[in-house]
């Protein structure tokens, strides 16, 4: 393996979280991104061509080594590593509104899921998931929440790119909801679902 | 939309004994109404909105005062649903608006969420399936090492610490005694002089406060002896005082 593969490795296994490919640039001055790049591929070519036990993954825009998923169950039965606790149905559900429609205020979440938010809220923002990215206009001047780099690497995506498309969905998405300004509004809705 | 929808006799829900609903297990009144609409594979699009509204209020009537306040908000939405739906209308009236659409939006729109959550839920368990690197929480911070230094340091520490005490500002109180005898020696022998002097003839030239003080206590000791009389001729007119043989007699 290149010395530059070897070094990435190195610092992808003592870290405890994704690296980006700028930051794993700084291990050496004298080594450009393609440089950087070029070896985290051919450290994941490694561990896929010598089928290690671990991978190399891309999350929350930057790189961490994880364990293979067929090890989790043996892994876990030796109590060696434990998952983290599951999301509960309203935390996802909350956690859905806010990656789609972010940045939103919490009286949007609670319109769209018809129950009350701020519990969920407080611990998502607990537990790093969410976090307030600003205040809106309207009265009161709201919080307005968006999700955390912690709420990538916890799902597993590479950025918000990585959710599904509108057109992926059963249901087309409104990306914006119509508020209540013309006419036409309430029959644009009626006809689209007939 | 007009036959269907007339109700069916509430009681007659409560006899079917396959309606059971637990309402812990729904996220909140979206979810239950989905429920409620699946379980009569109904279209979303065209609810029979008094048969729903009837089951809806069925299923939340167990509901604790507190869990219900959700709910409560969309049993009211569903009754007065219920009620616009049976007023009349023209079937040829173009200007008419569903009243149900809102619903239909916000039903649409949380199922959608749902479809969101579910795919959210799955990539988080495919997450959780691979493992990273355990790594031990950071240890709870160690007590200060013990300090070695020797006696210089220490006097140089002590002189620095000194230096940086400021400078603490005191105000000195001398006190300065109050000459009221001599004040009064003074008007007495401005009095033997004149009849009538000002209050700035007793002050004399460059009057100190103690100076100042001084006379107004002698003044008014003399006054109170009956050695002058201490007259103002106008409200915040200058003060005049006089030996006592002057006063007018009244």
């Amino acid at each position: 393996m290149n010395p530059l593969a070897q070094l990435c490795e190195a610092a992808l296994f003592s870290a405890a979280r994704p690296l980006t490919v700028e930051e794993l640039a700084t291990l050496d001055p004298d080594t450009a991104l393609p440089d950087v790049r070029a070896a985290l591929e051919e450290l994941r070519e490694h561990y896929d061509f010598d089928q290690h036990g671990v991978e190399l993954v891309e999350l929350a825009g930057g790189y961490q080594v994880l364990s293979r998923p067929l090890h989790a169950a043996a892994i876990e039965r030796a109590q060696f590593s434990v998952r983290g606790t599951r999301l509960t149905p309203a935390a996802l559900e909350t956690l859905a509104v806010i990656a789609y429609r972010q940045p939103v205020g919490r009286a949007e979440i609670e319109e769209i899921r018809g129950v009350s938010a701020g519990g969920v809220l407080r611990s998502l923002q607990e537990r790093g998931l969410i976090e307030v990215v600003g205040r809106s206009e309207a009265l009161g001047r709201p919080l307005l929440y968006g999700t955390a780099p912690l709420f990538l690497e916890l799902l597993g995506l590479r950025d918000l790119t990585d959710l599904p498309k509108a057109e992926e969905l059963t249901v087309a998405l409104q990306p914006h909801r119509p508020e209540a300004e013309g006419p036409d509004d309430a029959e644009a809705y009626v006809p689209a679902e007939s | 939309m007009t036959v269907r929808d007339v109700a069916p006799p509430t009681a007659a829900l409560g006899a079917e004994p396959a309606f059971v609903v637990r309402l812990d297990a729904f996220a909140g009144p979206l979810d239950l109404l989905l429920h409620l609409l699946r379980e009569e594979q109904i279209e979303i699009a065209d609810i029979p909105i008094a048969r729903i509204c009837d089951q809806f209020l069925q299923a939340i009537h167990e509901l604790g005062l507190n869990q219900a306040a959700d709910y409560l908000e969309m049993a009211s939405r569903l009754v007065r649903l219920k009620v616009q739906m049976l007023l009349p209308r023209n079937l040829d009236d173009e200007g008419w608006e569903d009243p149900r659409a809102e619903l239909v939006r916000r039903l649409l729109e949380y199922q959608q969420i749902r479809e969101i959550a579910q795919w959210l839920g799955s990539a988080a368990e495919r997450r959780s399936e691979r493992l990273a690197r355990g790594y031990l929480p950071a240890p709870p911070e160690q007590p200060p090492m013990p300090l070695t230094l020797d006696l210089m340091e220490m006097l140089q520490a002590v002189e620095r610490v000194i230096a940086a005490i400021p400078v603490p500002v005191l105000h000195r109180v001398v006190a300065r005694p109050l000459d009221v005898e001599g004040a009064m020696r003074r008007i007495e022998a401005l009095l033997e002089a004149r009849e009538e002097i000002g209050w700035l003839d007793a002050l004399g030239p460059t009057p100190a406060i103690a100076d100042l003080l001084s006379v107004l206590l002698a003044l008014l000791e003399l006054a109170r002896r009956g050695a002058l009389v201490l007259r103002q001729p106008a409200p915040f007119a200058p003060m005049v005082i006089a030996r006592e043989s002057t006063r007018p007699t009244l």
